[in-house]
């Protein structure tokens, strides 16, 4: 079972022939009638409640969009103005620390399971606890990172909050870059194995270059994933209302804890920047996550 | 001619082939690739390791007496976790109560009745619905549905059950805020639908068109061929979805947090506020010390051992399906 889920959505549903349905007993159509009418209702409240998400945070967030927001740090408790710059640029730091450290590994570990691995128990045995790994509570990871490197380290740091995203994603880069190495046909790596090049370069120079959107797509998803991360973060890289120092040692502001700080504090002016900050994060990630799946999916389907 | 001319170009080539490359690099790099996966390995071994080795020492004081106690008490030092385990329980159960039926439907939508054009706006809806942040569910719930909630459920329905037995404790409200553990539960259960309608979703696509088309060539409804063919089919798999989704329940943090009401009291109503495991950690740790950060490690340690246990067996299931 090789085919993309893509593949699949591409066949059309098989749909009754126009029933005749004066034949059909009352009973029989009334079931019918009660399971569309509650699947279609079921899918609109997903739909609603989306709709009812976005709604809430543009017309909350909205307002807090002004220059200063961009510009300028987060202001101390029940003080006025003040701005999320710190925040949005801890943010940025520590996850594209935590996408270095993860890509490599996991793009590594993704072709060691679809390429060496196809049939050893070991890699069975990995592929299966990387699935665990992926829908694994994220507050164990941040447990984690902060028995392993904020108390050693003897405090909050940015580099802690940074591992702990790396280890959130690459589970994500893990598994989609084996799918997609799985899609690349045999005959590839025959011709290139057939033309004398060793296992390493016929992977690096073919299956990866053939696989190569997929595994960018797979970088996205977990970028995505990990922007939005507010648990692991909170044990690992805590806040801090100050400008960001690049040494990331002390607490480093980031989006997801200023958000859980502030929506919750009493001060008027704090919850607006968490509104605007809410507003920043959740259309980010949603933007990267539409932009990785029609990579995804492709030109294919419909 | 021919043949002259071809010695000739044979012999001006100085070199017949390329020197075979080193198999130097092929193994650094096949190294380099195992490692990583090795590494997977390891992160999992070490997240349990360094929660039970924080945990110990809560569990060593309390023994297993913390699992049965319902204490948590900074000032006399005493904890316990069966406040926070019934919590986790009792939300992510109720989440998936609301939350499988609702998924179901949504699968069943996108597979049988969606007309083809709307499949793909639809089905991609429902996956950004994944792709929010939990911190975001957390704020949309406490600032949004709990309001409602408090006015268009809580506060009707207490009115209604007081004084009634068993009802009247299981749906009274004492202080009708919105938040509780029925609030969690809701507001877990449409964060698990994205994951629980996807992977059902994709099983209902496995299951051959044939099948299908027989049960409607025999004059069944949409009903009948949802009913005795496609669930039956994916069952297993099915199972494996919401095993899935239960795991991710068990350990949803964030969102939580916010709309559980954080309660370390036990109370038979799920409209009161409680307290799950995640929810706990998350609003003690930092100004956690000494034994109250063991305990908050013996909590993780707990969860860790439930929700692997629950994933462990989700993967087996869905794997199983996909095999067959």
């Amino acid at each position: 079972m090789n085919a993309s889920p893509a593949a699949v959505q591409g066949t059309a549903p098989a749909r009754p022939a126009p029933q005749e349905w004066g034949r059909v007993r009352a009973s029989r159509r009334s079931a019918d009638k009660i399971l569309i009418v509650s699947c279609t209702v079921a899918t609109a409240l997903g739909a609603v409640v989306l709709g009812s998400i976005l709604l809430m945070l543009i017309i909350e967030g909205v307002r807090g969009f002004t220059p200063a927001l961009f510009t300028q740090v987060t202001p101390g408790p029940g003080s006025e103005g003040g701005g999320i710059a710190n925040a949005i640029l801890g943010s940025l730091v520590m996850t594209a620390l935590g996408i270095v450290v993860a890509t490599p590994i996991g793009v590594l570990a993704g072709t060691y399971l679809a390429e060496y691995g196809r049939t050893s128990k070991l890699a069975d045995l990995i592929r299966f606890l990387n699935d665990i790994l992926l829908s694994a509570p994220s507050i164990l990871i941040g447990l984690f990172v902060y028995t392993l490197m904020v108390r050693p380290m003897g405090g909050y740091s940015g580099w802690a909050g940074g591992v702990a995203l790396a280890i959130i994603a690459t589970p994500v880069i893990v598994r989609t870059t084996e799918d997609m190495l799985r899609l690349v046909p045999g005959t590839l790596r025959e011709a290139g194995a057939a033309l004398g090049a060793p296992m390493s370069i016929v992977i690096r120079s073919v299956t990866w270059r053939a696989a190569q959107s997929g595994i960018v797509t797979g970088v996205l998803l977990a970028l995505a994933r990990i922007a939005g991360e507010t648990a692991p973060l909170l044990f690992t890289a805590l806040n801090n209302n100050s400008w960001f120092s690049p040494n990331l040692m002390g607490g480093v502001a980031n989006l997801p804890v200023m958000i859980y700080q502030f929506a919750l504090s009493p001060y008027e002016n704090w919850r607006q920047l968490a509104w605007a900050g809410a507003l920043l994060i959740t259309v980010t990630i949603l933007g990267l996550s539409i932009v990785a799946r029609l990579v995804l999916s492709g030109p294919k389907g419909r | 001619m021919v043949a002259l001319s071809e010695n000739v170009a044979v012999a001006a080539r100085p070199e017949v082939a390329r020197r075979p490359p080193s198999p130097v690099g092929d193994r650094i790099f096949r190294g380099a690739a195992f490692a990583s996966a090795l590494l997977v390995l390891l992160v999992l071994a070490g997240i349990l390791a360094s929660i039970a080795y924080g945990g110990w020492p809560a569990f060593q004081a309390f023994g297993p007496h913390f699992l049965v106690s319902s204490a948590w008490n900074v000032g006399r030092e005493e904890y316990g976790a069966l406040v926070a385990i019934i919590g986790t329980l009792v939300s992510a159960l109720l989440a998936l109560v609301i939350g499988v039926p609702i998924s179901l439907g949504i699968a069943i939508y996108l597979t049988q009745l969606c007309p083809g054009w709307a499949r793909r706006p639809v089905a991609m809806t429902i996956e950004l619905l994944a792709a929010v942040p939990s911190i975001i569910y957390g704020m949309w719930g406490l600032f949004i549905f709990a309001p409602l909630f408090a006015r268009f459920v809580q506060i009707p329905v207490s009115n209604l059950v007081e004084g009634l037995p068993i009802v009247g404790t299981l749906f009274y409200a004492q202080v009708p805020s919105g938040v509780g553990v029925l609030t969690a539960g809701i507001i877990l259960a449409i964060m698990i639908v994205p994951f629980v309608a996807s992977i059902t979703r994709d099983m209902l696509d496995q299951i051959p068109t044939v099948l299908r088309e027989s049960a409607y060539g025999i004059g069944c409804t949409t009903w009948e061929v949802v009913r005795h063919v496609l669930i039956p089919q994916a069952s297993v798999s099915i199972i494996g979805a919401i095993m899935l989704g239960l795991g991710r329940a068990l350990g949803e943090t964030m969102a939580v947090t916010f709309v559980i009401g954080n309660a370390n009291r036990l109370s038979a109503s799920i409209f009161d506020p409680g307290s799950t495991i995640a929810s706990r950690i998350a609003n003690e740790f930092n100004e956690a010390d000494g034994l109250q950060l063991n305990s908050l490690m013996a909590l993780g340690c707990i969860l860790f051992v439930v929700t692997f246990i629950v994933l462990i067996i989700a993967r087996l299931l869905v794997r199983r399906a996909k095999v067959a």
